[in-house]
């Protein structure tokens, strides 16, 4: 008997309170974008923060409300932006994946070094204290801050300069924000040849200092045409609005093998052989 | 009736705090006390659920589980085992439906409580203190202030906890000591200092 009754209490009050769910559910029902759910499985799902929102969720529910673009993820490839778009109803433009390189190629090995620094082992606090060891005042410091911020570790530390490997980068942007000396830039994947200096001293002062530094000869540019690659006091820079070939480092005969490909791709003395294979 | 009330509010925030004296609800009292605000999060959401539950456990229990109840008096049968299992029950379908409407209502609310209103779904503390209202014998209004206090007397206790533990943070601590033990052992003398409340409620 006393079982019979408390199986009749037990349902009683799961019935209760499950009818009174049901009810509130129905009845207080929030309703929820299904669209932002689906933009949200298409997404890469990093959380990088590299749109600007506070993680992936928020971009869909931006992107849903239209307060955002679809191009404002950095990370997503064409197709995904494309399959967004679908789901959205919008159109998008051909994009073009954006890489971080890091524009100085003055390694242990190249880089003369005036002292040793034996700080705390992050760039900020090396820049700050004389400019770490390494003479060029615009050079990597080599102490990796970009590469403990990289969220897929994409950057490499190769005797004391950081390189970043196009395949595996995302384009977040995160290591622009770290590199207390602004080497590291995001361009177009499309283009694979950079001059890989950033000091704006004069070429002889930089000569004194490192081995490979840019000295404005403009070698590169009488080859490439002038809208190709552009002057900037005496430095020479990639134009990566409409970028050279990836040939042009060995047509253009750099004397201090400043002008290189991004790093998969090649990277620069250490393997030259891989240039010509790639270029074939 | 003042001084009952009286008795059970101090008694339950210091005297028999939850968490130092009965050790209730150590799980969210370690685990949310690293950060003030979460605390306060956490707190809120505890007094919220606990006042509602302590009110619907002991007007069930009133009315069909207890010796006294009139469904007890109808079938000639003792309902006390099947306690734990309906305060159970109706605590999690409590939190449920609350969550719900808070959703819908109070959306700033619902997100500034956020992951805790669930999680005291199964909350021992909650649970506790329907227990203690029914083994007390306590009617319905007395169970819902001792089940408000004792609430209040949680989030007393996470909150000291939780400023101590910032406080912690900048300190210098031994090694052997950082992390958890050292909480553990704040919240031991934390125990050991509510132990002066003692004797103060019979």
């Amino acid at each position: 008997m006393i079982i019979l009754y408390s199986i009749l209490i037990l349902c009683v009050v799961a019935l209760i309170l499950g009818l009174s769910i049901g009810i509130t559910a129905k009845y207080f029902l929030v309703e929820q974008d299904p669209q932002v759910e689906k933009i949200l499985s298409l997404l890469p799902g990093a959380n990088c923060g590299g749109c600007g929102f506070a993680g992936c969720s928020d971009f869909a529910k931006s992107l849903s409300e239209g307060k955002a673009e679809v191009e404002g993820c950095p990370v997503a490839s064409a197709e995904v932006r494309k399959l967004i778009a679908q789901v959205l109803g919008k159109s998008v433009s051909d994009y073009i994946r954006k890489v971080a390189v890091v524009l100085c190629g003055g390694s242990n090995n190249f880089a003369r070094k005036i002292s040793e620094y034996n700080g705390i082992a992050d760039c900020r606090s090396a820049n700050i204290i004389a400019g770490g060891g390494k003479a060029c005042r615009y050079g990597c410091l080599g102490f990796a801050s970009c590469a403990r911020v990289c969220p897929v570790n994409a950057i490499e530390i190769c005797d004391g300069l950081a390189v970043v490997h196009s395949d595996i980068c995302i384009g977040c942007g995160k290591c622009v924000k770290a590199c207390p000396r602004n080497l590291i830039k995001l361009v177009p994947e499309t283009i694979t040849v950079h001059v890989f200096c950033s000091s704006k001293d004069k070429g002889v002062d930089k000569k004194k200092l490192c081995d490979v530094p840019c000295i404005g000869c403009r070698k590169c540019v009488k080859v490439a045409g002038e809208d190709e690659m552009l002057v900037d006091g005496f430095l020479v820079r990639t134009n990566y609005e409409k970028g050279p070939a990836a040939d042009l480092p060995l047509r253009a005969g750099c004397p201090t093998n400043c002008l290189g490909n991004s790093f998969p791709y090649s990277y620069k003395k250490l393997s030259k052989g891989l240039i010509e294979e790639k270029v074939a | 009736m003042m001084n009952e009330i009286l008795v059970i509010t101090i008694g339950a925030i210091l005297v028999n705090n939850f968490v130092l004296a009965k050790f209730l609800g150590i799980c969210p009292f370690l685990g949310v006390s690293k950060k003030l605000e979460t605390a306060i999060g956490m707190s809120g959401a505890v007094i919220f659920v606990m006042t509602l539950a302590t009110f619907v456990t002991s007007l069930i229990f009133k009315m069909v589980l207890s010796e006294n109840s009139y469904f007890s008096h109808l079938s000639g049968l003792k309902f006390g085992f099947l306690q734990t299992l309906v305060f159970i029950l109706v605590i999690a379908g409590l939190v449920q439906i609350v969550e719900i409407i808070m959703q819908k209502k109070a959306p700033k609310l619902y997100s500034a409580l956020g992951i805790y209103l669930p999680l005291i779904t199964t909350n021992c503390a909650v649970l506790g203190s329907a227990v203690i209202n029914a083994k007390e014998g306590r009617g319905i209004i007395f169970s819902t202030i001792f089940g408000f206090s004792s609430a209040v007397g949680f989030s007393l206790a996470l909150l000291l906890f939780a400023s101590i533990r910032e406080k912690l943070e900048l300190a210098r601590i031994p090694k052997v000591f950082q992390g958890t033990s050292i909480a553990l052992i704040t919240a031991g003398i934390l125990a050991m200092a509510f132990m002066g409340f003692s004797g103060l409620v019979k």
